[in-house]
């Protein structure tokens, strides 16, 4: 019956996370007063009115970007705990992050020979 | 606590045939960058230099063994034999695109690094020892293969066929994810031995941790079952073998089929040989299932074949049917005893099926037209006279394919059947020696329309110099095979996968 235990934490964990959430927004329910007016009320997009319809085509680059975004974005996570710890690290950590790095710089150089990096 | 492991702790000698192709295609994609756009052949060329450095270093390290990166990743015979047969198809599928993809005017760089990224997966499917390491080399396989099937986009047919396997490919990637979970949730590890170790225990005990075990066994069958194109998981394989360029077709009818046994077989015979319901029975509990699957795949990709009248269609039907008759060799390796023998012949009706396949898709490439037209059964009127030599070929391949003795299918379903009679499946070899026959109606057929029938024009258009090496390569194979079966048998004479038989 270990095995349960340790599961348990699985649903305790389950549980907070419908909690979380959800008790803010039902609390907020409770308390905030409520006057709306037009503004109020008006779509909200970074400031600014919406113009036209919202189900347009985007440009395919957009994905490009984000998936080169994406590069870095994991770099960062990874190499961020590598790079803090480097005096500590032996051979193995030291040539397993450079691995990474290399796999990560072949993507971008691919990526940049490839005019992806080029807004058209 | 994690203990950081050193570079000697990783046992990387091991891993260098693989490792070694998957560096090669991160360089390549580099070098291809500097390869002028009408010059695509030089990264063809370097390519094939990647296979070959992978094959000498395979050769080199064959008969060791021993476990690598903490025990996730093994290298034995088992491995060395797959790679063998994975590198000659990533060879002969970068000699047939060649002039293919000039011809379709669809030559690009990324092809050849994809092509070696998903043999690389294929050849860490081959020696994944842990479940984790199964599911990444499956994804590093299929991923590629899902781009190089819409290779010759816009083309509806290509599109469609890329599309349609890669949807249904994640979806299997997603069953096997999670009977590897539920595996995991039976036995609490990942590691084959270490499952196959915890395994007693689950029996012993019974309930509910015996039920995930049977669960997760099931879901990891549905999973790799989909990559190998068993019934009733195979409906994808007509599509998609029709509408992908033939040169991918051809590297993925073998490559994806021998990544996925070698993923079935290490996870079955090494993880779960003792596996039975009950305690006290000779036979694996996934026997029965397995023998079901197999008996479903020969039937129905035998009887359907013979409706097709595109030849791209009809080897999609037959590699079907011959998945049926590897998977009766994993059904016999389920018996206590004959596990070795059965995972053998396993391997050597994959390394007949290898040649004999490759070459029949090279000869389907060489009557094509440019735009992919005219693959029609009909297309081969005319071939024994217009070329001659490729129409004697193609009935070698078509012989080989039916299992006639001098060739090498025969040596493989020799084998095959002799395991399954070994594990007392004497119907199911019954079923497999019944198909066999029926099979023999379709690939007469293309003989019969080489040989036999009237016709003018001259297919084999395709047929050029690089096309024909191909050929050539798998034609030598299919005989030597056949004549001299004791180059292969050799090979694989201590494929040991299931060690530990029955100690319990």
């Amino acid at each position: 019956m270990a095995v349960l235990n340790e599961w348990a934490f699985i649903g305790v964990f389950f549980a907070v996370a419908w909690v979380f959430p959800f008790a803010p927004i039902f609390l907020a329910r409770l308390v905030a007063p409520r006057k709306p007016n037009p503004i109020k009320q008006s779509t909200y997009e970074c400031g600014v009115e919406t113009v036209g319809d919202t189900w347009v085509q985007f440009k395919v680059q957009y994905y490009i970007y984000g998936l080169i975004f994406l590069v870095f974005d994991v770099e960062m996570i990874f190499l961020f705990p590598w790079a803090v710890a480097y005096r500590e690290l032996d051979f193995f950590a030291f040539a397993a992050g450079f691995l990474f790095i290399f796999l990560l710089a072949d993507a971008l150089i691919y990526a940049w020979r490839k005019d992806a990096l080029e807004w058209v | 606590m994690f203990q950081v492991p050193t570079i000697a702790d990783l046992n990387l000698g091991l891993t260098l045939p693989a490792l070694s192709l998957a560096l090669g295609a991160c360089v390549l994609l580099l070098l291809d960058l500097f390869v002028p756009r009408e010059r695509k052949e030089i990264t063809a060329w370097l390519a094939m230099a990647g296979i070959a450095v992978s094959f000498v270093l395979n050769l080199a390290g064959f008969n060791e063994s021993g476990t690598a990166f903490l025990g996730t990743f093994a290298a034995d015979q088992f491995t060395g034999f797959l790679n063998i047969v994975i590198l000659i198809t990533a060879f002969l599928g970068v000699l047939l695109s060649l002039d293919y993809l000039k011809r379709a005017k669809i030559e690009r760089g990324e092809y050849y690094v994809l092509l070696l990224l998903s043999a690389a997966g294929m050849m860490f499917m081959s020696s994944a020892n842990d479940l984790i390491v199964v599911f990444i080399a499956l994804e590093l396989l299929s991923i590629p293969l899902y781009i190089m099937a819409t290779f010759r986009a816009p083309d509806l047919k290509s599109e469609e066929s890329g599309m349609k396997y890669f949807i249904l490919g994640a979806f299997a990637g997603a069953f096997f994810v999670y009977g590897a979970a539920l595996v995991y949730g039976a036995t609490g590890t990942t590691n084959l031995p270490e499952i196959f170790a915890a395994v007693n225990g689950i029996i012993a005990a019974g309930g509910s941790q015996m039920f995930l075990l049977l669960m997760g066994t099931g879901l990891i069958l549905v999973g790799l079952g989909f990559k190998v194109a068993v019934v009733p998981f195979h409906m994808w394989t007509p599509d998609v073998y029709e509408g992908a360029p033939t040169p991918v077709t051809a590297f993925m009818s073998v490559g994806a089929k021998a990544g996925g046994f070698a993923g079935l077989l290490r996870i079955m015979v090494v993880a779960l040989p003792v596996f039975v319901l009950k305690d006290g029975q000779t036979a694996a509990a996934w026997q029965q299932t397995f023998w079901l699957v197999a008996a479903a795949t020969l039937i129905l990709g035998n009887i359907v074949a013979i409706a097709q009248t595109n030849v791209k269609r009809m080897l999609a039907y037959s590699s079907i049917a011959h998945a049926g008759y590897i998977m009766m060799a994993v059904a016999a390796a389920g018996t206590a005893g004959v596990a070795n023998e059965a995972t053998r012949a396993a391997l050597l009706y994959l390394m007949a099926y290898m040649f004999t396949n490759l070459g029949a898709f090279g000869i389907a490439l060489a009557i094509e037209k440019d735009d992919g037209s005219d693959t029609g059964v009909d297309n081969f009127i005319g071939l024994a006279k217009s070329k001659p030599a490729l129409a004697a070929m193609m009935t070698v391949f078509m012989l080989s394919l039916t299992g006639i003795p001098l060739t090498g299918g025969f040596v493989g379903k020799w084998f095959v059947f002799k395991s399954a009679l070994d594990a007392g499946l004497v119907p199911l070899a019954i079923i497999g020696v019944l198909t066999s026959v029926i099979s023999a109606f379709y690939y007469v057929r293309i003989i019969v329309n080489m040989y036999l029938k009237d016709g003018e024009g001259d297919p084999a258009a395709g047929a050029t110099r690089y096309v024909n090496w191909a050929i050539y390569v798998a034609f030598a194979g299919t005989l030597l095979m056949g004549i001299f079966p004791w180059i292969a048998t050799n090979l694989s004479d201590t494929v040991v996968l299931a060690v530990e038989m029955f100690v319990r």
